[in-house]
């Protein structure tokens, strides 16, 4: 098959990927860049004419506060999940041939609504909760712990609910792991915490940066969770871009919230991938 | 005698199976000791216990007549070559080598590495990684992250195993040397009798295991006690209960033919002759100097000295 045959096919081959990225991703993208950039319409939607305000405005202390404690509670998930994360992957992978049934259960939760156990958090957290219930009941506290609406209840949910992204590349890490090092580790000396620490940690740095990343950056984004167990105390910056499409009805602004966000990841992606140049990521 | 480590009977059962059946076994300080066997002997499960990456189901091991088998791996004074070097892939050859010493917080670290460095020729190579580095040289980075330590001990399992033969019979000298020069104990695992032979002090013979006979290399080559150890040490043509090594046979033309040659097959440093005697045993013989060619379907006469022969019940 000559050269000309063969890059025309392979046009054609690629020809539903693109179409894909173009419809789904590039023009969505195109119009919400479209939206940023122009005024807010009387009922919601846009008009003329073109301006910068939308972006200006992001700079209100207001929305900074939300960005940052967007980014802190993102931050405190991932630390969190990855907290919770490591131990269980590791006992994962060490669990011989009960690897798959462990694998299976972690990822169990995922069978049913997300919103339906974010719901289940609240029963558990509120002030007449199980856990406070309980609590009251065994006489431990007299009133009940504030557990619900407020950050801390956002970050339980939050860690509930990507646990698995953070524990799937983690045991993959892990799993690959070769035994003898542990065993060499021990045989130098070194006590199992210190060969945990000095050995297995280090060598799993590809898969904390992939766990972490994938916990990350949904965390960041999140707007079910924070508005159902922040209970508008505890707003992050995807309460408030949802917010601009509904009841605030400004669709420029929710728009140029959007840009930014994505921005923000991405560079924070870049940055990372640069570090991780032998393509341990994912 | 001034034994260093000892195995008292040390038995290792995986289910059913009896990996390693009542071991006794005492090394010297200083000696060059290996367990050679075919693999799942037992050999190196018996090395893991002493390393403490095994428990024994039964037994007791004593390192300078202190009890060690209840011992963590971090509490035993010996250290372990592994057969694929288990390098930290992360660490330099320096960070590599000082992984143990860290631990013990001796304060002249840099120099024992330094030395140590030395010793195994890496000096110059240690901000390297394992993975830029040859598989002899890793072979010497496991060799000096154990040395370092100064194990009562050194337990190598089939460290040569994983390199070209080339380099395996250079490296097996300088293990010999360098032993001789730190005058650690080596208790070394292999499968290859070569090696053994030609790198030990003494040897223990293992089988299905059971430590079958334990002697030098003389001992065991010249006199083994079982067929198995007689075998697995070399080539042997079997008449009944009498043994003879093909290098035994001689070969002659002056009194009369008992045999014919049946093959010829040159090998450098001697020609084995595959041989059918007139009695309907066939025998194999291993000469280096032949009178004349013997040349397949020639007849010749075979025979031994009743010194070379060996006995077994």
């Amino acid at each position: 098959m000559n050269r000309l045959r063969m890059s025309r096919l392979r046009t054609w081959f690629l020809a539903p990927a693109w179409a894909i990225t173009l419809v789904l991703f590039l023009a969505p993208l195109g119009i919400v860049l479209v939206y940023s950039a122009l005024t807010r319409g009387a009922y919601g939607g846009f008009s003329e004419p073109w301006t910068l305000e939308s972006y200006t405005r992001l700079m209100d202390s207001l929305y900074l506060v939300i960005l940052l404690r967007s980014f802190w509670i993102a931050a405190a998930s991932t630390v969190g999940c990855l907290l919770l994360g490591f131990p269980l992957a590791l006992f994962i992978a060490r669990s011989g041939r009960r690897k798959n049934l462990y694998l299976s259960l972690v990822i169990l939760p995922f069978w049913t609504s997300f919103l339906v156990r974010t719901y289940a958090w609240m029963f558990l957290l509120r002030d007449t909760g199980l856990i406070n219930a309980t609590l009251q009941k065994l006489g431990l506290i007299h009133d009940p712990l504030p557990l619900l609406y407020n950050d801390g209840a956002v970050i339980i949910g939050l860690v509930y609910s990507y646990l698995p992204f953070m524990v799937l590349p983690l045991y993959a890490t892990l799993e690959r792991l070769d035994k003898s090092l542990l065993e060499a580790a021990a045989d130098l000396g070194a006590r199992p915490w210190q060969a945990m620490w000095r050995v297995v940690v280090p060598l799993c740095a590809p898969g904390i940066r992939a766990g972490s990343v994938l916990v990350f950056i949904p965390c960041l984004g999140a707007y079910l969770t924070p508005d159902l167990l922040g209970g508008g105390k505890s707003v992050m910056v995807g309460n408030l871009i949802q917010n601009q499409f509904t009841s605030a009805r400004d669709w420029p602004f929710g728009s140029a919230l959007s840009l930014v966000l994505m921005g923000i990841v991405m560079a924070l992606l870049f940055g990372l991938l640069r570090r991780d140049s032998e393509g341990g990521l994912l | 005698m001034d034994a260093v480590l000892e195995l008292i009977q040390i038995s290792k059962h995986f289910g059913a199976q009896r990996s390693v059946d009542r071991v006794s076994l005492q090394i010297q300080r200083g000696e060059f000791f290996s367990l050679l066997g075919p693999s799942g002997c037992g050999k190196t499960t018996t090395l893991r216990m002493v390393a403490g990456f095994e428990e024994p189901t039964s037994g007791e091991i004593r390192l300078n007549g202190q009890s060690i088998q209840h011992l963590k791996p971090y509490q035993r004074n010996v250290s372990t070559v592994f057969q694929n070097y288990a390098l930290f892939p992360h660490l330099t050859v320096q960070q590599n080598i000082e992984f143990g010493l860290r631990r013990t917080g001796a304060a002249d670290i840099a120099k024992r590495v330094r030395e140590m460095l030395e010793l195994v020729q890496l000096t110059g190579k240690e901000s390297r990684l394992p993975t830029q580095i040859s598989g002899g040289e890793k072979q010497r980075v496991a060799l000096a992250r154990s040395l370092v330590m100064a194990p009562d001990v050194l337990l190598l399992d089939e460290p040569l195993s994983a390199l070209d033969p080339n380099l395996r019979k250079q490296l097996r000298g300088e293990l010999k040397s360098l032993q001789r020069r730190v005058g650690i104990t080596f208790l070394f695992v292999t499968h290859d009798k070569e090696e053994a032979l030609s790198l030990s002090d003494r040897i223990g013979l293992m089988h299905k295991g059971v430590l079958e006979q334990v002697g030098t290399p003389e001992d065991i080559y010249l006199r083994p006690r079982t067929r198995f150890v007689a075998s697995f040490l070399g080539a042997m043509n079997w008449f009944g209960p009498v043994g003879v090594r093909p290098e035994a046979v001689r070969i002659s033309n002056e009194t009369a033919a008992n045999g014919v040659v049946q093959q010829s097959t040159f090998l450098g440093n001697c020609v084995q002759i595959g041989a059918l005697l007139d009695d309907g045993r066939s025998i194999l013989a291993e000469t280096s100097r032949l009178a004349g060619s013997l040349a397949p379907g020639q007849r010749a006469h075979f025979w031994w000295h009743p010194a070379d022969e060996l006995t077994f019940e």
